[in-house]
Protein backbone atom coordinates (compact mmCIF):
# COMPACT_ATOMS: atom_id res chain seq x y z
CA UNK A 1 0.00 0.00 0.00
CA UNK A 2 3.15 2.04 0.91
CA UNK A 3 4.54 4.15 -1.92
CA UNK A 4 1.48 3.18 -4.63
CA UNK A 5 1.14 6.81 -5.02
CA UNK A 6 4.35 8.45 -5.25
CA UNK A 7 5.40 6.09 -8.64
CA UNK A 8 4.70 9.20 -10.82
CA UNK A 9 7.22 10.95 -11.21
CA UNK A 10 4.85 13.93 -12.25
CA UNK A 11 3.92 16.76 -9.56
CA UNK A 12 0.72 16.40 -7.81
CA UNK A 13 0.33 20.18 -8.45
CA UNK A 14 1.38 22.58 -10.57
CA UNK A 15 0.48 26.17 -10.53
CA UNK A 16 1.76 28.28 -12.87
CA UNK A 17 1.15 32.35 -12.89
CA UNK A 18 -2.50 32.06 -11.35
CA UNK A 19 -4.49 35.42 -11.50
CA UNK A 20 -8.11 35.29 -10.21
CA UNK A 21 -9.99 38.33 -10.03
CA UNK A 22 -13.34 38.83 -7.98
CA UNK A 23 -14.29 42.42 -9.82
CA UNK A 24 -11.12 44.11 -10.10
CA UNK A 25 -10.19 42.82 -6.90
CA UNK A 26 -7.01 40.54 -7.46
CA UNK A 27 -7.46 37.44 -5.19
CA UNK A 28 -4.59 35.88 -6.69
CA UNK A 29 -1.47 37.69 -7.88
CA UNK A 30 0.82 35.25 -10.21
CA UNK A 31 0.91 32.29 -7.70
CA UNK A 32 3.60 29.86 -8.70
CA UNK A 33 3.39 25.93 -6.45
CA UNK A 34 3.78 23.11 -6.88
CA UNK A 35 3.46 19.56 -4.86
CA UNK A 36 5.44 16.98 -5.11
CA UNK A 37 3.82 13.49 -5.09
CA UNK A 38 3.42 12.32 -1.14
CA UNK A 39 3.97 15.30 0.15
CA UNK A 40 2.15 17.38 2.49
CA UNK A 41 2.23 21.67 2.25
CA UNK A 42 0.72 23.23 4.71
CA UNK A 43 -0.94 26.66 3.02
CA UNK A 44 -0.66 29.62 5.43
CA UNK A 45 -2.45 32.99 5.92
CA UNK A 46 -3.98 35.26 7.28
CA UNK A 47 -7.90 35.61 6.71
CA UNK A 48 -8.30 36.85 3.26
CA UNK A 49 -4.87 36.23 1.78
CA UNK A 50 -6.13 33.75 -1.31
CA UNK A 51 -5.71 29.95 0.86
CA UNK A 52 -9.36 29.35 -0.09
CA UNK A 53 -9.57 30.99 -3.49
CA UNK A 54 -6.49 28.76 -4.46
CA UNK A 55 -7.44 25.50 -3.65
CA UNK A 56 -10.54 26.41 -4.84
CA UNK A 57 -9.29 26.50 -8.28
CA UNK A 58 -7.27 23.09 -7.41
CA UNK A 59 -10.19 21.61 -6.59
CA UNK A 60 -11.72 22.43 -10.58
CA UNK A 61 -14.18 24.19 -8.67
CA UNK A 62 -13.11 27.98 -10.03
CA UNK A 63 -11.37 28.56 -12.92
CA UNK A 64 -8.10 30.91 -13.05
CA UNK A 65 -8.48 34.32 -14.47
CA UNK A 66 -4.91 33.78 -15.56
CA UNK A 67 -2.22 31.08 -15.54
CA UNK A 68 -2.48 27.38 -15.66
CA UNK A 69 -2.99 24.62 -13.27
CA UNK A 70 -2.41 21.30 -13.50
CA UNK A 71 -3.44 18.10 -11.12
CA UNK A 72 -1.94 14.71 -11.41
CA UNK A 73 -0.85 16.05 -14.78
CA UNK A 74 -4.09 16.77 -15.76
CA UNK A 75 -6.63 19.99 -16.34
CA UNK A 76 -8.44 20.55 -12.68
CA UNK A 77 -11.94 20.04 -14.40
CA UNK A 78 -10.66 16.13 -15.83
CA UNK A 79 -12.62 13.43 -14.74
CA UNK A 80 -10.13 11.73 -13.86
CA UNK A 81 -8.41 14.14 -11.78
CA UNK A 82 -11.19 14.28 -10.16
CA UNK A 83 -12.04 10.75 -9.49
CA UNK A 84 -8.57 11.07 -7.66
CA UNK A 85 -9.12 14.45 -5.37
CA UNK A 86 -10.69 14.33 -1.93
CA UNK A 87 -12.06 17.44 -1.01
CA UNK A 88 -12.76 18.39 2.27
CA UNK A 89 -14.11 22.72 2.13
CA UNK A 90 -15.10 24.95 4.98
CA UNK A 91 -18.69 23.32 5.05
CA UNK A 92 -19.11 19.65 5.34
CA UNK A 93 -20.83 18.66 2.01
CA UNK A 94 -23.13 16.00 3.14
CA UNK A 95 -26.96 15.99 3.21
CA UNK A 96 -28.75 17.24 6.16
CA UNK A 97 -32.11 14.95 5.04
CA UNK A 98 -30.00 12.16 4.23
CA UNK A 99 -28.76 9.86 6.56
CA UNK A 100 -24.99 8.68 7.22
CA UNK A 101 -25.02 5.83 4.77
CA UNK A 102 -27.20 7.54 2.24
CA UNK A 103 -24.81 10.23 2.21
CA UNK A 104 -21.78 8.43 1.97
CA UNK A 105 -23.21 5.59 -0.37
CA UNK A 106 -24.74 8.44 -2.78
CA UNK A 107 -20.62 9.92 -3.09
CA UNK A 108 -19.64 6.34 -3.48
CA UNK A 109 -21.42 6.20 -6.49
CA UNK A 110 -20.72 9.48 -7.86
CA UNK A 111 -17.31 8.53 -7.19
CA UNK A 112 -17.48 5.17 -9.19
CA UNK A 113 -16.46 3.25 -6.08
CA UNK A 114 -17.34 -0.66 -7.40
CA UNK A 115 -18.88 -1.46 -4.57
CA UNK A 116 -20.82 1.77 -2.53
CA UNK A 117 -22.59 0.10 0.56
CA UNK A 118 -19.21 -1.59 1.69
CA UNK A 119 -17.32 1.08 1.53
CA UNK A 120 -19.88 3.22 2.84
CA UNK A 121 -20.18 0.94 6.08
CA UNK A 122 -16.46 0.42 6.18
CA UNK A 123 -16.01 4.74 6.41
CA UNK A 124 -18.82 4.71 8.62
CA UNK A 125 -16.89 2.05 11.20
CA UNK A 126 -13.07 4.00 10.72
CA UNK A 127 -15.21 7.20 11.79
CA UNK A 128 -16.90 5.68 14.54
CA UNK A 129 -20.36 6.55 13.14
CA UNK A 130 -21.62 3.12 12.48
CA UNK A 131 -23.92 3.29 15.53
CA UNK A 132 -25.60 6.48 13.53
CA UNK A 133 -25.38 5.06 10.30
CA UNK A 134 -29.55 5.25 9.52
CA UNK A 135 -29.98 8.56 11.58
CA UNK A 136 -30.27 11.70 9.53
CA UNK A 137 -27.85 14.09 9.34
CA UNK A 138 -29.53 17.41 10.65
CA UNK A 139 -30.13 15.27 13.93
CA UNK A 140 -26.31 15.10 13.92
CA UNK A 141 -23.98 17.22 16.29
CA UNK A 142 -21.17 19.10 15.10
CA UNK A 143 -18.58 16.48 15.80
CA UNK A 144 -20.75 13.52 14.17
CA UNK A 145 -20.98 15.69 10.85
CA UNK A 146 -17.53 16.63 10.53
CA UNK A 147 -16.25 12.91 10.93
CA UNK A 148 -18.96 12.35 8.42
CA UNK A 149 -17.33 14.62 6.35
CA UNK A 150 -13.92 13.87 6.69
CA UNK A 151 -15.11 10.01 5.35
CA UNK A 152 -17.28 11.65 2.53
CA UNK A 153 -13.83 12.94 1.25
CA UNK A 154 -11.73 9.70 2.16
CA UNK A 155 -13.78 7.36 1.02
CA UNK A 156 -13.00 6.85 -2.79
CA UNK A 157 -9.30 6.46 -2.28
CA UNK A 158 -7.97 10.11 -3.68
CA UNK A 159 -3.90 10.55 -4.23
CA UNK A 160 -4.48 13.97 -3.69
CA UNK A 161 -6.52 15.78 -0.58
CA UNK A 162 -7.56 19.35 -0.45
CA UNK A 163 -8.14 20.16 2.93
CA UNK A 164 -9.82 23.65 3.88
CA UNK A 165 -8.91 24.56 7.58
CA UNK A 166 -9.70 20.99 8.52
CA UNK A 167 -8.91 21.30 11.75
CA UNK A 168 -11.64 24.55 12.79
CA UNK A 169 -14.49 23.67 15.15
CA UNK A 170 -13.51 20.32 15.10
CA UNK A 171 -14.36 18.14 18.24
CA UNK A 172 -11.21 16.40 19.86
CA UNK A 173 -12.64 13.40 18.93
CA UNK A 174 -13.15 14.63 15.13
CA UNK A 175 -9.62 16.08 15.39
CA UNK A 176 -8.31 12.37 16.83
CA UNK A 177 -9.64 10.59 13.55
CA UNK A 178 -8.76 13.26 11.31
CA UNK A 179 -5.16 13.13 11.90
CA UNK A 180 -5.49 9.73 12.29
CA UNK A 181 -6.46 9.58 8.84
CA UNK A 182 -3.98 12.09 7.31
CA UNK A 183 -0.78 10.23 9.03
CA UNK A 184 -2.33 6.55 7.42
CA UNK A 185 -2.38 8.99 3.50
CA UNK A 186 1.16 10.55 4.30
CA UNK A 187 2.32 7.01 5.00
CA UNK A 188 0.46 5.59 2.03
CA UNK A 189 2.46 8.21 -0.29
CA UNK A 190 -0.89 10.43 -1.03
CA UNK A 191 -0.56 14.04 -1.03
CA UNK A 192 -2.30 16.68 0.79
CA UNK A 193 -2.58 20.31 0.61
CA UNK A 194 -4.48 21.67 3.60
CA UNK A 195 -4.80 25.67 4.28
CA UNK A 196 -5.05 26.38 7.93
CA UNK A 197 -4.94 28.82 11.09
CA UNK A 198 -4.14 25.61 13.60
CA UNK A 199 -0.10 25.92 12.92
CA UNK A 200 0.90 23.41 15.15
CA UNK A 201 -1.47 20.69 14.18
CA UNK A 202 -0.55 21.54 10.37
CA UNK A 203 3.21 22.41 10.39
CA UNK A 204 3.15 18.61 12.83
CA UNK A 205 2.07 17.07 9.50
CA UNK A 206 3.54 19.21 6.60
CA UNK A 207 6.60 18.06 4.72
CA UNK A 208 6.28 21.55 3.04
CA UNK A 209 4.66 24.84 3.90
CA UNK A 210 3.83 27.89 1.69
CA UNK A 211 2.30 31.01 2.79
CA UNK A 212 0.25 33.66 0.86
CA UNK A 213 0.30 37.45 1.75
CA UNK A 214 -2.43 39.31 -0.01
CA UNK A 215 -2.58 36.99 -2.99
CA UNK A 216 0.97 36.50 -3.42
CA UNK A 217 3.04 33.93 -2.50
CA UNK A 218 5.37 35.31 0.80
CA UNK A 219 7.52 32.04 1.32
CA UNK A 220 7.52 28.44 -0.25
CA UNK A 221 9.81 25.81 1.24
CA UNK A 222 9.98 22.50 3.25
CA UNK A 223 8.93 22.62 6.80
CA UNK A 224 11.77 23.08 8.86
CA UNK A 225 12.58 22.04 12.69
CA UNK A 226 12.54 26.39 13.81
CA UNK A 227 8.52 26.36 11.90
CA UNK A 228 7.92 23.57 14.57
CA UNK A 229 9.58 24.99 17.52
CA UNK A 230 8.04 28.84 16.86
CA UNK A 231 5.07 28.70 14.96
CA UNK A 232 4.67 32.53 15.10
CA UNK A 233 8.25 32.50 13.10
CA UNK A 234 7.09 32.46 9.34
CA UNK A 235 4.45 35.12 10.09
CA UNK A 236 7.26 37.48 11.41
CA UNK A 237 9.89 36.73 8.85
CA UNK A 238 7.72 36.40 5.61
CA UNK A 239 3.99 37.56 6.50
CA UNK A 240 3.24 40.91 5.71
CA UNK A 241 2.89 43.72 8.13
CA UNK B 1 -17.05 6.39 -19.44
CA UNK B 2 -20.25 3.98 -19.62
CA UNK B 3 -23.52 4.77 -20.47
CA UNK B 4 -24.67 2.61 -18.04
CA UNK B 5 -22.66 4.55 -15.70
CA UNK B 6 -24.04 7.80 -16.87
CA UNK B 7 -27.54 6.70 -15.94
CA UNK B 8 -26.65 5.27 -12.84
CA UNK B 9 -25.18 8.36 -11.43
CA UNK B 10 -27.67 10.83 -12.89
CA UNK B 11 -30.44 8.60 -11.26
CA UNK B 12 -28.46 8.66 -7.76
CA UNK B 13 -28.93 12.35 -7.99
CA UNK B 14 -31.94 12.33 -8.99
CA UNK B 15 -33.03 9.95 -6.08
CA UNK B 16 -31.13 12.23 -3.44
CA UNK B 17 -33.31 15.40 -4.65
CA UNK B 18 -36.72 13.05 -4.43
CA UNK B 19 -35.53 11.51 -0.93
CA UNK B 20 -34.62 14.83 0.26
CA UNK B 21 -37.71 16.22 -0.68
CA UNK B 22 -39.69 13.24 0.25
CA UNK B 23 -38.56 13.46 4.11
CA UNK B 24 -38.44 17.56 3.78
CA UNK B 25 -41.67 18.24 1.95
CA UNK B 26 -40.39 22.01 1.61
CA UNK B 27 -41.26 22.80 -1.22
CA UNK B 28 -44.39 20.17 -3.20
CA UNK B 29 -46.35 20.73 0.12
CA UNK B 30 -45.71 24.49 -0.66
CA UNK B 31 -46.45 24.16 -4.32
CA UNK B 32 -49.77 21.77 -4.24
CA UNK B 33 -50.77 24.38 -2.23
CA UNK B 34 -50.58 26.84 -3.98
CA UNK B 35 -51.95 25.39 -7.05
CA UNK B 36 -55.16 24.21 -5.68
CA UNK B 37 -56.05 27.23 -4.04
CA UNK B 38 -55.55 28.97 -7.24
CA UNK B 39 -57.27 26.67 -8.87
CA UNK B 40 -60.37 26.81 -6.10
CA UNK B 41 -59.99 30.81 -6.18
CA UNK B 42 -60.52 31.04 -9.74
CA UNK B 43 -64.02 28.53 -9.99
CA UNK B 44 -65.58 30.86 -7.55
CA UNK B 45 -64.21 34.18 -9.06
CA UNK B 46 -65.51 33.53 -12.00
CA UNK B 47 -69.17 31.44 -12.76
CA UNK B 48 -68.37 30.65 -16.60
CA UNK B 49 -70.40 28.41 -18.84
CA UNK B 50 -69.27 24.59 -19.75
CA UNK B 51 -67.74 26.19 -23.36
CA UNK B 52 -65.63 28.66 -21.70
CA UNK B 53 -64.39 26.96 -18.74
CA UNK B 54 -63.39 24.05 -22.30
CA UNK B 55 -61.72 27.07 -23.71
CA UNK B 56 -59.78 28.54 -21.22
CA UNK B 57 -59.10 25.20 -19.32
CA UNK B 58 -55.70 24.68 -21.07
CA UNK B 59 -54.42 28.50 -20.23
CA UNK B 60 -55.84 28.40 -16.33
CA UNK B 61 -54.01 24.39 -15.99
CA UNK B 62 -50.36 25.57 -17.25
CA UNK B 63 -50.67 29.29 -15.89
CA UNK B 64 -50.95 27.09 -12.45
CA UNK B 65 -48.63 24.83 -13.53
CA UNK B 66 -46.08 27.45 -14.41
CA UNK B 67 -46.65 29.56 -11.10
CA UNK B 68 -46.69 26.37 -8.68
CA UNK B 69 -43.79 25.28 -10.77
CA UNK B 70 -41.40 27.78 -9.94
CA UNK B 71 -41.32 26.90 -6.16
CA UNK B 72 -40.13 23.60 -6.92
CA UNK B 73 -37.74 25.14 -9.38
CA UNK B 74 -36.53 27.99 -7.37
CA UNK B 75 -35.31 25.06 -5.17
CA UNK B 76 -33.43 23.23 -7.00
CA UNK B 77 -30.06 24.08 -6.85
CA UNK B 78 -30.71 26.40 -3.90
CA UNK B 79 -30.86 23.12 -1.55
CA UNK B 80 -27.27 22.45 -2.83
CA UNK B 81 -26.22 25.70 -0.80
CA UNK B 82 -26.80 24.35 2.54
CA UNK B 83 -23.86 22.69 3.85
CA UNK B 84 -21.55 23.62 0.41
CA UNK B 85 -23.31 20.03 -1.09
CA UNK B 86 -23.00 21.83 -4.60
CA UNK B 87 -19.50 22.37 -4.20
CA UNK B 88 -19.39 18.66 -2.95
CA UNK B 89 -20.96 17.76 -6.18
CA UNK B 90 -18.52 19.90 -8.81
CA UNK B 91 -15.61 17.97 -7.11
CA UNK B 92 -17.05 14.84 -7.60
CA UNK B 93 -15.90 13.13 -11.09
CA UNK B 94 -19.79 13.54 -12.59
CA UNK B 95 -20.10 15.72 -15.19
CA UNK B 96 -22.21 19.32 -15.05
CA UNK B 97 -24.81 17.36 -17.47
CA UNK B 98 -25.31 14.35 -15.23
CA UNK B 99 -26.26 17.10 -12.49
CA UNK B 100 -28.36 19.16 -15.00
CA UNK B 101 -30.57 16.06 -15.93
CA UNK B 102 -30.99 14.29 -12.48
CA UNK B 103 -32.25 17.45 -11.32
CA UNK B 104 -34.32 17.79 -14.34
CA UNK B 105 -35.70 14.41 -13.21
CA UNK B 106 -36.53 14.81 -9.84
CA UNK B 107 -38.10 18.08 -10.58
CA UNK B 108 -40.21 16.27 -13.40
CA UNK B 109 -41.49 13.75 -11.16
CA UNK B 110 -42.28 16.44 -8.19
CA UNK B 111 -44.08 18.40 -11.02
CA UNK B 112 -46.16 15.91 -12.81
CA UNK B 113 -46.91 14.58 -9.32
CA UNK B 114 -48.15 18.07 -8.19
CA UNK B 115 -50.21 18.22 -12.05
CA UNK B 116 -51.43 14.73 -10.93
CA UNK B 117 -53.58 15.88 -8.28
CA UNK B 118 -54.35 19.18 -9.80
CA UNK B 119 -56.20 17.70 -12.46
CA UNK B 120 -59.07 15.58 -11.06
CA UNK B 121 -59.74 18.67 -8.47
CA UNK B 122 -59.87 20.73 -11.76
CA UNK B 123 -62.40 18.49 -13.24
CA UNK B 124 -64.56 18.51 -10.19
CA UNK B 125 -64.44 22.29 -9.53
CA UNK B 126 -64.84 23.02 -13.05
CA UNK B 127 -67.20 20.05 -14.11
CA UNK B 128 -64.92 19.43 -16.68
CA UNK B 129 -64.40 15.59 -18.21
CA UNK B 130 -60.72 15.61 -18.55
CA UNK B 131 -60.35 11.97 -19.30
CA UNK B 132 -61.96 11.70 -22.75
CA UNK B 133 -58.07 11.46 -24.20
CA UNK B 134 -56.53 10.65 -21.49
CA UNK B 135 -53.29 9.11 -23.49
CA UNK B 136 -52.53 12.36 -25.38
CA UNK B 137 -52.99 14.56 -22.42
CA UNK B 138 -50.40 12.29 -20.98
CA UNK B 139 -47.88 12.99 -23.80
CA UNK B 140 -48.77 16.48 -23.60
CA UNK B 141 -48.56 17.04 -20.04
CA UNK B 142 -45.47 15.10 -20.34
CA UNK B 143 -44.01 16.97 -22.84
CA UNK B 144 -44.97 21.09 -21.25
CA UNK B 145 -43.70 19.67 -18.12
CA UNK B 146 -40.36 18.60 -19.18
CA UNK B 147 -40.36 22.26 -20.90
CA UNK B 148 -40.78 24.39 -17.62
CA UNK B 149 -38.35 21.44 -16.30
CA UNK B 150 -36.04 21.93 -18.29
CA UNK B 151 -35.75 25.90 -18.61
CA UNK B 152 -36.69 26.04 -14.89
CA UNK B 153 -33.74 23.91 -13.83
CA UNK B 154 -31.23 26.03 -16.10
CA UNK B 155 -31.96 29.43 -14.78
CA UNK B 156 -32.36 27.78 -11.20
CA UNK B 157 -28.02 26.86 -11.78
CA UNK B 158 -28.02 30.40 -12.81
CA UNK B 159 -29.65 32.48 -10.33
CA UNK B 160 -28.08 30.18 -7.56
CA UNK B 161 -25.66 32.38 -6.07
CA UNK B 162 -28.41 35.65 -6.92
CA UNK B 163 -29.66 36.91 -3.26
CA UNK B 164 -32.89 37.97 -5.21
CA UNK B 165 -33.18 34.30 -6.61
CA UNK B 166 -36.67 34.11 -5.73
CA UNK B 167 -37.39 37.03 -7.95
CA UNK B 168 -35.43 36.45 -10.64
CA UNK B 169 -36.12 33.11 -11.71
CA UNK B 170 -39.75 33.72 -12.42
CA UNK B 171 -38.61 36.62 -14.60
CA UNK B 172 -35.86 34.63 -16.62
CA UNK B 173 -38.64 31.30 -16.72
CA UNK B 174 -41.53 32.58 -17.81
CA UNK B 175 -40.57 34.99 -21.08
CA UNK B 176 -38.15 32.27 -22.28
CA UNK B 177 -41.11 28.83 -22.07
CA UNK B 178 -43.81 31.37 -23.82
CA UNK B 179 -43.40 29.30 -27.06
CA UNK B 180 -43.56 25.49 -24.72
CA UNK B 181 -46.47 27.43 -23.00
CA UNK B 182 -48.46 28.29 -25.93
CA UNK B 183 -48.29 24.93 -27.25
CA UNK B 184 -49.13 23.34 -24.38
CA UNK B 185 -52.21 25.49 -23.84
CA UNK B 186 -53.38 24.85 -27.53
CA UNK B 187 -53.09 21.20 -26.91
CA UNK B 188 -54.42 20.92 -23.99
CA UNK B 189 -57.56 22.78 -24.44
CA UNK B 190 -57.99 20.78 -27.96
CA UNK B 191 -57.88 17.73 -25.73
CA UNK B 192 -60.24 19.14 -22.70
CA UNK B 193 -62.78 18.98 -25.66
CA UNK B 194 -62.53 15.64 -26.25
CA UNK B 195 -61.11 16.11 -30.05
CA UNK B 196 -57.47 14.08 -30.65
CA UNK B 197 -55.22 16.82 -31.76
CA UNK B 198 -55.34 16.88 -36.18
CA UNK B 199 -53.11 18.30 -38.23
CA UNK B 200 -53.96 21.82 -38.01
CA UNK B 201 -52.72 21.41 -34.27
CA UNK B 202 -49.88 18.91 -35.27
CA UNK B 203 -47.35 22.32 -35.33
CA UNK B 204 -48.01 22.79 -31.35
CA UNK B 205 -46.95 19.62 -30.75
CA UNK B 206 -43.75 20.01 -33.12
CA UNK B 207 -43.35 22.84 -31.40
CA UNK B 208 -43.41 21.50 -27.95
CA UNK B 209 -40.91 18.67 -28.85
CA UNK B 210 -38.62 20.87 -30.44
CA UNK B 211 -38.51 22.95 -27.52
CA UNK B 212 -38.05 20.46 -25.43
CA UNK B 213 -35.04 18.65 -27.42
CA UNK B 214 -33.36 22.04 -27.97
CA UNK B 215 -33.30 23.45 -24.49
CA UNK B 216 -32.49 19.95 -23.08
CA UNK B 217 -29.19 20.00 -25.21
CA UNK B 218 -28.75 23.77 -24.48
CA UNK B 219 -28.74 22.65 -20.43
CA UNK B 220 -26.51 20.02 -20.83
CA UNK B 221 -23.96 21.73 -23.01
CA UNK B 222 -24.12 25.14 -21.28
CA UNK B 223 -24.53 24.16 -17.40
CA UNK B 224 -20.89 23.56 -16.96
CA UNK B 225 -20.25 26.69 -17.74
CA UNK B 226 -23.06 28.19 -16.15
CA UNK B 227 -22.08 26.42 -12.78
CA UNK B 228 -17.89 27.00 -12.85
CA UNK B 229 -17.58 29.81 -14.95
Amino acid sequence: MAERFRKDPMNAVDVQDVWKFYGDFPALRGIELNVERGACLALLGRNGAGKTTLLRIIAGLSRPGKGRVNVLGENARDKNTRRNIGVLGHSIGVYEELSALENLKLFARLYGVADPTRTALEWLERTGLTVVRDGLVREFSRGMRQRLAVARAFLHDPALLLLDEPFTALDDRAIGVLQSLLKQAQSEGRSIIMSTHQLREALELATDVALINRGKLGFRGPRTQEMLDDPGWLYRNYGDA
Amino acid sequence: MTAVLYARQTFAIAGKDLRSELRSKETVNASLSFALVILLLFSFAFDPSAETVRDISGGLLWLVFAFAGALILNRSFARELMNDCLDALLASPTSGSQLFLGKCIANFVLLMAVEAVCLPVFGIFYNVVWTRRIGWLTIVFALGTWALTVIGTMFSALTVNLRLRELMLPILVYPMMLPALMAAIQLTTVLMTGEAPGNENAIWLRLLVGFDIIFTILGVALVETVLIG
